[in-house]
């Protein structure tokens, strides 16, 4: 339904509202010029979704249409990356309030257009966050509709009658109406306001929290029939092939493109000018190669002789950066927080315990490299892409193009992985500026893997301190942590050298510990390279620091690592939001008083977790457990690895135990299926991830210099430990908190089984 | 000019005999469900039988594969019903689906010839295929339960 596929050409169709119109109206579909009643009222709780771009929409004018044979087809407004949540959990929770036969439902994906869809950016991990109170009153409202076109069509009042698994019931006479055959008469309906819908009580659920449903795509994709952004094809296109500025910043010095030129099939070698910082997702300079087939392009490119002006950045060695970096994490930094007098606390200590932690630069390498396809037809831009924010992505390039949004159309295929990197969508411009030099002609810009090892918007390199001063009863009374990151605020503004509140609120100053005085700090950190968020963003750094950090201080205690945690974290409590943070308290987005930091959720994970794992049993000699808990996202984590390290220094992780409170929960079978990929993506990171650059270069290229981790090295297993909430707790992130515990959880449990502690990633061969 | 067979039909190429078989499939036939992930053999995403060998279509030049029988995942079953294929459904193996293409067709290729693998060769088998997802654990129970015994 929603790709459409023949042999010779394939590509995206979709769900604009001009398709639905010509193609649902015959047949009785919802379609009615789209009204956008007030969203507040009948949410039962406030989140940050209406203070994204675009809000919500709740109209199910907008996301549902039924045809007369029942097929109820749903609109996936946000973008499809594996998670589950865009193509599948939302979906459902529209079919369960609208008690749909999901046998009967089909999934289409929206074009990239926020004023109809609202936000479609997706990352942050806010999907089932903050879609599902609006996708349960898009259901509860079509099905609301359904019902008030059975009841006139009976003449009896709405009150005798009842949806019930894709019928409408008149409860005394036992009549029934299939939807299909009140389609047409609820599509001629208004909209029902949000305050009259009656929203199913959970135990009337029959998908959502069940776990029940595989994920759309499913059967596609194991038979390759899913498209990608890698996959559109359109009649007569072209192949784009790019080199780039291989320095942030650089530019063309010189080309000469005759022997490009001369490789069978190229066609054009056009030049795409890079834009000064800040450059926010503008392509880097480069040199295009555009041919009849990837493989002439990729040819022609190497044909290509360049001589490129490096520009400022020409000099940036990862090596003296890093030195930079701890150099200034070793004096007073930018005063994020502070409570109490850690001076003071720290001189009148009874021992102090203080580490320093680094870790580098990570490439996303989604396995499907960036990929993006554009034609120009009647002044109309379309682009089939891959892209996490498709509507940022279209509004951005209407204007840089000079189109009005109204003629640029954006099919969102399925992401190959986005993990942030498909967040930012230089490729998709590539692909349009090209269509552009080529008046027009349908072009597909085709990113190798080198150009997405070379040419990412990088995790952040980071150096941490902490010192903790502990008091003569082995509490410890002060705490100072200080980091340094460039930021990704370098973007798209001038570089101030200091994280922005994004950055600092992602598991720096949340820090929720009991204790007393407590003094954060930003050490300086200029921006070379296009930093750009990742897979939890800097809640990866942080959590790996601190969560290894109170290990640290266990073992200097002789005290059991999560007794100590446990300590740190405190009694049950709703932490405050301190009063003396210099920096905005940014909860990821969302109100405060929905969401605070709650000390016992994050306790109660790590007990869960502990006892899942069978914390304290007896270990083999050259085994481990190790332990790490951190709230990200909203939601609450807490992760035990279980480690065996060989006498070579060979690391095998043979069980994880991953406890998630994410509030109440949707998909349990696609929470399972991120904790576990949670755990491979942190083992990667910890065990081989790094990006390094010398003369401004990008050192790795592929996956034999960038490595992630294989079949073989995998955990064997990983159990995931949902937490029980009801409805009325928060929905919360799931895409992305998995990954920060389990690097801390890895290296605990190293420790404890070989005595070496991991203060720079990756690990390497420091083990052998 | 090269003529080789893909899924039980006959084509011909006659071009650049360099190009490898990846591009042939994806751009000229249009098989795009064997994907481009590294292009140098080195991430699996392109597997596909090669007179009943998985190989990397990345790595095997047109010169190469004159008078060969190639299977792609197209070709695997004709409704797609394969053990791997079935077992992959039902373990819910996908998380971006991207890559578990070349999986499938890399687990397929193990258990015609070893339809019962212990889980090392499992593992030595899979060892060429990346997910970046991490969908390993689900892959090894997949491959497991499309196997002989299983």
């Amino acid at each position: 339904m929603t790709y459409q596929r023949n042999q010779q050409d394939v590509t995206l169709a979709n769900v604009s509202r001009r398709n639905m119109l010509k193609g649902m109206a015959g047949t009785g579909a919802f379609v009615l010029a789209a009204q956008f009643p007030a969203i507040r009222s009948a949410m039962a709780y406030a989140t940050g979704a209406e203070k994204m771009p675009h809000g919500v929409v709740t109209n199910p004018h907008i996301f549902v249409s039924i045809d007369k044979d029942g097929i109820v087809t749903i609109v996936a407004h946000r973008a499809e990356m594996g998670n589950g949540a865009a193509r599948t959990s939302l979906p459902m929770i529209v079919a369960d309030e609208l008690d749909a036969d999901w046998a009967r439902v089909r999934v289409a994906q929206s074009p990239g257009d926020e004023e109809t869809y609202g936000n479609q950016d997706t990352d942050g991990s806010r999907s089932v966050r903050h879609f599902i109170q609006p996708m349960r009153q898009v259901g509860a409202g079509a099905r609301k509709m359904l019902e008030t076109a059975a009841a006139k069509r009976w003449g009896v009042d709405v009150g005798e009658v009842q949806a019930r698994m894709h019928e409408v019931v008149h409860k005394t006479s036992g009549k029934k109406l299939g939807y299909g055959e009140l389609a047409a008469d609820a599509a001629a309906l208004p909209a029902p306001a949000l305050d009259t819908l009656k929203l199913k009580s959970p135990s009337e659920f029959r998908y959502i929290g069940k776990g029940t449903i595989p994920i759309v795509d499913l059967h596609d994709i194991t038979t390759g029939k899913a498209i990608y952004g890698q996959d559109v094809r359109l009649p007569n296109m072209l192949y784009a092939s790019i080199e780039r500025s291989p320095v942030v910043g650089g530019k063309v010095a010189s080309l000469d493109d005759s022997a490009a030129m001369k490789v069978p099939g190229v066609v054009r070698v056009v030049k795409i000018d890079g834009t000064p910082a800040p450059a926010a997702f503008a392509p880097l300079a480069g040199v295009a190669v555009i041919a009849k087939n990837t493989w002439a392009a990729m040819k022609g490119r190497e044909a290509l002789k360049i001589t490129w002006d490096d520009g400022p950045n020409g000099s940036f060695d990862s090596v003296a950066y890093k030195a930079m970096l701890e150099e200034n994490v070793r004096k007073p930094g930018r005063l994020e927080r502070a409570e109490g007098d850690v001076d003071a606390a720290l001189k009148s200590a009874a021992k102090v315990v203080t580490a320093e932690y680094y870790s580098p630069h990570l490439a996303h390498a989604t396995m499907e490299p960036p990929a993006a396809t554009a034609r120009i037809e009647n002044g109309k831009l379309e682009i089939w892409t891959s892209v996490q924010s498709p509507g940022g992505a279209r509004d951005d390039i209407a204007k840089r193009l000079g189109f009005d949004q109204k003629n640029v159309v954006l099919h969102n295929a399925l992401l190959g992985g986005g993990f942030g990197r498909k967040s930012k969508w230089d490729f998709a411009i590539e692909a349009a500026l090209l269509c552009k030099a080529l008046e027009g002609a349908p072009v597909k810009v085709v990113w190798t893997r080198e150009d997405d090892i070379k040419h990412g918007f990088y995790h952040t390199v980071t150096a941490e301190r902490l010192e903790a001063g502990v008091d003569k009863d082995n509490k410890v009374v002060a705490w100072r942590h200080r980091s340094a990151a460039p930021s990704l605020f370098a973007n798209f503004q001038p570089d101030d050298k200091y994280p922005g509140f994004i950055e600092l609120g992602m598991g720096f100053v949340d820090t929720p510990f009991n204790v007393p005085n407590v003094r954060l700090e930003s050490g300086e950190a200029q921006s070379h390279v296009r930093v750009g968020w990742f897979r939890s963003v800097n809640n990866v750094a942080h959590a790996w620091a601190i969560q290894s950090f109170i290990a640290e201080i266990a073992n200097e205690l002789k005290r059991d690592p999560k007794d100590m945690l446990l300590e740190l974290i405190g009694p049950a409590r709703i932490v405050e939001a301190p009063k003396k943070a210099t920096t905005e308290w940014w909860d990821y987005g969302e109100p405060y008083d929905v969401y605070p930091v709650d000390t016992g959720r994050l306790r109660k994970v790590t007990e869960l977790a502990a006892e899942k794992a069978g914390w304290g049993k007896k270990m083999a000699p050259g085994t481990g457990l190790g332990i790490a808990a951190h709230r990200s996202f909203v939601s609450y984590i807490a992760t035990v690895v279980e480690v065996a390290v060989d006498a070579k220094g060979n690391i095998t992780v043979p069980r994880v135990d991953t406890a998630i409170d994410c509030g109440f929960y949707v998909n349990p079978e696609r929470i399972r299926s991120q904790t576990e990929g949670a755990a491979v993506m942190g083992l990667s990171l910890a065990k081989y991830g790094e990006i390094t650059l010398k003369n401004g270069r990008v050192e790795q290229s592929n996956f034999d210099d960038y490595q992630v981790i294989r079949h073989y090295e995998s955990p064997a297993v990983t159990n995931t430990h949902i937490v029980e909430n009801s409805i009325d707790v928060p929905s919360s992130g799931v895409g992305e908190p998995g990954v920060p515990p389990f690097t801390p959880a890895l290296c605990n449990a190293i420790f404890a089984a070989t005595g070496k502690r991991i203060r720079r990633l990756p690990i390497g061969s420091q083990l052998a | 000019m090269v003529t080789v067979k893909v899924n039980g039909q006959e084509r011909s190429f006659d071009g650049d005999t360099s190009m490898p078989l990846l591009w042939f499939l994806r751009d000229e036939l249009g098989l795009t469900g064997t994907k481009f992930g590294c292009g140098v053999a080195l991430c699996g995403a392109c597997t596909v039988h090669l007179d009943g060998e998985a190989v990397r279509a990345c790595g095997v030049a047109m010169s190469d594969v004159g008078g060969k029988s190639v299977t792609t995942i197209e070709g695997l079953h004709p409704t797609g019903d394969h053990a791997v294929q079935v077992a992959w459904r039902n373990v819910n193996v996908p998380q971006c689906g991207y890559c578990q293409v070349g999986q499938i067709m890399q687990a397929a290729a193990l258990l015609a010839k070893t339809p019962a693998p212990t889980d090392t060769q499992i593992d030595d088998a899979m060892f060429g295929n990346i997910c970046r997802c991490g969908c390993y654990q689900r892959i090894h129970t997949a491959v497991r339960a499309a196997s002989k015994g299983a």
